[in-house]
Formats: structure tokens, C-alpha cells, sequence
């Protein structure tokens, strides 16, 4: 983990001869603020009659899988269903995303700046509001329950960034490269296919990457249009499993442990991305 | 430039970075019709998704709000239409201040605390030095974690006979606290645990931000002898003011929204004790047994208009920056 996240963090300034208090003074906050995750960790290991000990066990000294089992057990289906959810997210967002974003950027729509605006307020509406407007809406379609509801959903978090995100970089493209494209014949189809998309493979990635995470991530959607589903999401297994018995925390930290580590794998391998995610489209100046 | 700098550069050919993290006015410039028609037929996915997935379940949403729906109603269809009355019963139900009350009070100490952690975590990261790259990572976890796992965690963390938090107090001789149990400390635990959710969000903007002040200031100041203090209120601080306001709207407008960090830690309660205007609207639609639409979607489009608020208030900002 640790020489895989430098790779894409590579410290502006951070060159040898630095005082070292600041690292042992960053070392302690990032402890600090990483804290619960570790208590996370610990908890899902403890023997669940340690789990009362007074005081609480700071180390898993003589660790037990019994949580790890019983995830593998019981939430398999649940996992299987989050990932299913996230993938169609995904595929559904960058299906919409890009061709509007190149559409927006390129390609001079008219009602341009109206249609950014209103992505811009689409983000603003809580997903509680959403959440019920489509509860109405699936019962009388019956998608409720359904995964394809879900996703849908699900994506309406995803698509008005995602939107944002390819416009943004499609902008950036050098006119000369579109305008060699038409003069040897391409249609705009074309040009967007070999051209726009390939150019715009880091703008897919960081968008496929949130998709994904908000996807896997969502509790409300899941617990007001998919509560009754046979195939429920691993949110909505930690959350069951929470009303169900709460004396086994060691069995639910498991199951969170095993549902954060998609976020883990992204960390690890898209940090970049992730912090590019997160800055695009909040600051512009 | 607003992206990171690993945005802007994350294998773009030449001359692409720059534009990343913008959205610039689309040209007023008249194409061919051909290429209207092309721009029309990229676009139209998104218009049927935003009027289909977007506009129409909002709508949904007012008819709810504006028709008396139980379930039965839900089921056949007939619900009777009763103008404003659900918003009048809102407005005049007794968990309407308290919900109020306590909407503003996690927002804003939510967005005070991380606001002010995040900036002192950037300016800290900022610095250099040695793994600060590697920490600076690090801090992005809570910011991933799906919110029920963060949730969850501090519940049980809070927990009032066994959690970590009560022990470690009783170390230092406190007593035992119910965190989440009593009416008191219900809303500062959820906020407690919503500020940590959202420092990453705010150090990693404020970051960025902080990487856009050319180093020469800085080089200038210390020579005319301005220790770090003053450089940061003199030089940081103010330089920052336009990042800042549009990091602190749009953490108002997200935290306005929360409704999985209160839910599962809380419900909301005790009683209405950690209440927000997003929790009371879930409650009433999905929270109990007995489902009641109508008041829950007259919430939430109270909750929208609030949000709107801020809302333009974020893109009269960003406007007025494009336009310096």
C-alpha cells in the first residue's frame, strides 16, 4: 500500500532536509483521524466475548475470523448485487455523460449554458427528495425492488458530474485535432468514437471511478426503492444486520471492513483521480 | 487553475490540462446546421434522462406534496387533492422549529469545524515534507468509506457501555456519557462524526487552492521579514477568500442533504432530538411502518428551496470569478 500510494502523490515540495517534527506531527494526525478505521479493523477481529471487555481490547491480540466468515456466508449475494449495481452505474453514466459533454463542449449546442445550469441545480436536490419522487414513480412502473431501478437511481448522483466533468476536459481538446479529423471526412460520430473518447480516457476513468464509489456507497436509494428486493446491496446487509443483532458488532465491522475495501482498491490504485474527482467542478477560477 | 494539478496532467496530451476543471461558456459562434443537428443528437440521451429520471419524479414529488397520500390512496391512485394544507400542517407541527433549529445548528457547526480543520490540514500538507504526500492520501479515507460503514463505526464507538470513547474518557475520571441515547448530546455526536466525514472533502479543495498562490508572494513576504502567522493571514487567508466561500456553500449545500450518517447513528432521536429537515422527511416517508407521503414530500421541497438558495448563491460566486 505504501509504495503504491506515493506513486501519484508525489509531494510538491517535499525534499530531503525538511524538519522532521513535521512528518512525526503528520504521522499523529493522519493516526488520529484514521483512528475509527483502525477501531473498524480491531472490532472485527475481536472474540465476541471481548467484545463487552472492559476496558475495550486496543489490539487484536488473539484474533478470530469468525466476522470474516460470517460475511462470507451471508453477504455474498449482497456483494455480488453492490457490484452489479456499481458497473451498471457506471456504464449508464459514461453512456449518458460523454456524448452530452461532447456535445456541450465541441460540438456548440445551442441552450449550451442553460443545460450546464441545470445540471449544476440537478446537483443540488437531496437524494431524500429524489428518493421519494421515484418511489412514486417505480410503484406505479413496478420497478420497485428491482436492480434496474436501482441503478437508474443510483445514477442521478453520477450523470449531472459526470456531465460537468467531460465538458470540462473536452474543451480542453485542441480544436486543430477535430479539424484535421473533418477535413479527412469523419463524421462527428466518428471523430467522437477515434478521437474525443480516446483523448478523454482519464475524464472516463475519474468519472467511472465515482459512479462507482457512490454507487457501492448508497444507502438511500437502496433503503427506500430496494428494502423489500430479494437482491439487496452490502449497505443494506450492514444495515439489516445492525436492527438484526446488535451484540455481533464484531460480525458487522467485518462486513464493513469488506465493504470499504472498494474504496481501498481506488485509493490505492486512482488517487489521483479521486482527488481530481473531488476538485472538478467544486473550485473554477 | 482550479484541478490539482494531477488532474490537469493525468496523461493529456499537451495543452489539454488547462481546460480540465472548468466549464467554459459554450461558443456562441453558429455552426452549420449540420453540426446543430450532430450537437442535438449527442445531447438527446442526457434530455430524455433528465426529463424522465430528474424532471419527472420532482414532479412526482410536488404532486405528493399537494394530494392527501396515505397508502391506500398510494395504491389506487385517488389520493384528494388538498392544495397548501400539507404544508401548512408542516409548518405548524411541533417538530418543525426543533427540526429547523437543529438543520442549522449541524450545518453550520459542521461546515465551521471542517472548514477550519481542512485549512489547517492544507496549509500544514502545504508546507512539505517528508510522506506528506503519502498522509496527505491517507486523509481521503473517510471521504470513501461508504457512509453507513463511517456510521456505523462511530455508533459503536459511542456506544454507551462499550465504546472506546466512553473508556478512554474514563481514564481521565468522566463518567459515562449516552452519546446517542440522551436528548442532550444526540445532535453533537452525529455532528461530531459528519465533521469528520467531511475534512477531506474540505483539505483537498483547500489544497488546491493553496496550490495556485504563486510561491514568489511568500518568497517577498519572508523577505520583508513576515513570520508564518502573519504570511497566512496576510497572504494565505486573503488569497484563498474565493476558494474558500465556494468550499463552505458547497459544504451547506451537501450537509443541508444528510440524511445516512443522522439515520444510522440516531434515527433522529431521541424523540426529535437530532431531528433535521432531511431526517424528519425521510422518517415520515420510509422510517416508520406507516408511510405518510404527503407532509414528507412537503419537507423535502422545503429542503430544495433552501438548498436553491445557497445554491445560486454558489453560481452567482462562480459566475462573478469567470467574469474577473
Amino acid at each position: 500500500m505504501t509504495s503504491l500510494g506515493t506513486t501519484g502523490t508525489t509531494p510538491t515540495r517535499s525534499t530531503p532536509g525538511k524538519p522532521w517534527w513535521k512528518t512525526a506531527l503528520g504521522l499523529v494526525l493522519t493516526a488520529f483521524m484514521l483512528f475509527p478505521v483502525y477501531w473498524m479493523v480491531n472490532v472485527s477481529l475481536t472474540q465476541t466475548s471481548d467484545l463487552r471487555a472492559d476496558p475495550p481490547h486496543w489490539f487484536p491480540w488473539d484474533p478470530t475470523f469468525e466476522g470474516y466468515t460470517a460475511v462470507f456466508q451471508q453477504q455474498l449475494p449482497a456483494l455480488g448485487t453492490s457490484l452489479l449495481v456499481g458497473l451498471g452505474c457506471v456504464v449508464l453514466t459514461v453512456v449518458i455523460a460523454a456524448p452530452a459533454g461532447y456535445a456541450l463542449a465541441l460540438l456548440n449546442l445551442r441552450g449550451g449554458r442553460t443545460l450546464n445550469f441545470l445540471l449544476l441545480v440537478a446537483q443540488m436536490i437531496p437524494a431524500v427528495v429524489m428518493a421519494m419522487g421515484f418511489y412514486a414513480v417505480y410503484n406505479s412502473l413496478g420497478l420497485l425492488n428491482t436492480l434496474g431501478g436501482l441503478i437508474i437511481a443510483d445514477s442521478t448522483v453520477a450523470v449531472p458530474f459526470g456531465v460537468l466533468l467531460y465538458t470540462a476536459f473536452m474543451s480542453g481538446i485542441p480544436r486543430e485535432l477535430l479539424q484535421a479529423a473533418r477535413v479527412d471526412g469523419a463524421s462527428a460520430w466518428r471523430t467522437f468514437r477515434s478521437i474525443v473518447l480516446p483523448v478523454s480516457r482519464n475524464s472516463t476513468l475519474t468519472v467511472s471511478l465515482f459512479a462507482f464509489l457512490w454507487a457501492w456507497s448508497d444507502f438511500i436509494f437502496a433503503s427506500t426503492l430496494n428494502r423489500n428486493g430479494e437482491l439487496i446491496p452490502i449497505t443494506l446487509g450492514i444495515y439489516n444486520y445492525i436492527g438484526n443483532n446488535t451484540t455481533q458488532w464484531n460480525a458487522i465491522m467485518a462486513t464493513a471492513v469488506v465493504a470499504s475495501v472498494p474504496a481501498a482498491i481506488l485509493l490505492v490504485v486512482a488517487q489521483r483521480y479521486v482527488a481530481a474527482g473531488v476538485t472538478a467542478g467544486a473550485v473554477k477560477d | 487553475m482550479t484541478t490539482t494539478e494531477a488532474t490537469a496532467t493525468a496523461g493529456a496530451p499537451p495543452g489539454v490540462g488547462p481546460g480540465a476543471g472548468r466549464v467554459p461558456a459554450p461558443r456562441r459562434r453558429r455552426g452549420p446546421a449540420a453540426s446543430q443537428w450532430a450537437a442535438a443528437g449527442f445531447a438527446t440521451p442526457l434530455l430524455v434522462y433528465l426529463i424522465l429520471f430528474y424532471a419527472y419524479p420532482l414532479v412526482r414529488n410536488i404532486d405528493l406534496s399537494v394530494h392527501d397520500y396515505t397508502i391506500r390512496a398510494f395504491v389506487q391512485g385517488n389520493a384528494e387533492f388538498v392544495g397548501f394544507e400539507k404544508y401548512a400542517e408542516v409548518f405548524s407541527s411541533a417538530t418543525f422549529p426543533t427540526a429547523l433549529w437543529n438543520t442549522a445548528v449541524f450545518t453550520v457547526v459542521s461546515i465551521v469545524f471542517q472548514y477550519a480543520t481542512g485549512l489547517a490540514l492544507a496549509v500544514f500538507f502545504r508546507s512539505g515534507f517528508r510522506l506528506s504526500g503519502l498522509l496527505r492520501a491517507m486523509f481521503l479515507v473517510p471521504w470513501l468509506l461508504p457512509l453507513i460503514v463511517s456510521a456505523s463505526t462511530w455508533a459503536w464507538m459511542l456506544n454507551s457501555d462499550n465504546g472506546i470513547v466512553n473508556s478512554v474518557l474514563a481514564a481521565f475520571g468522566v463518567g459515562q456519557i449516552n452519546w446517542l441515547t440522551s436528548p442532550g448530546t444526540a445532535l453533537l455526536s452525529v455532528t461530531i462524526a459528519n465533521i469528520w466525514l467531511g475534512i477531506p472533502f474540505n483539505l483537498v479543495i483547500l489544497y488546491s487552492g493553496l496550490q495556485n498562490i504563486p510561491g514568489e508572494v511568500y518568497e517577498a513576504a519572508s523577505l520583508d521579514g513576515a513570520g508564518p502567522w502573519k504570511q497566512f493571514w496576510s497572504i494565505t487567508f486573503p488569497l484563498l477568500r474565493p476558494v474558500s466561500a465556494i468550499t463552505i456553500l458547497l459544504g451547506l449545500i451537501y450537509t443541508l442533504k444528510v440524511v445516512d450518517v443522522i439515520w444510522i447513528m440516531t434515527t433522529g432521536g431521541p424523540g426529535d432530538a437530532s431531528t433535521t429537515l432531511a431526517i424528519w422527511s425521510y422518517r415520515e416517508a420510509f422510517g416508520t411502518g406507516q408511510p405518510d407521503f404527503s407532509p414528507a414530500a412537503a419537507v423535502g421541497n422545503l429542503l430544495i428551496l433552501i438548498a436553491l438558495v445557497f445554491g445560486f448563491l454558489h453560481l452567482q460566486l462562480q459566475r462573478r470569478q469567470e467574469d474577473s
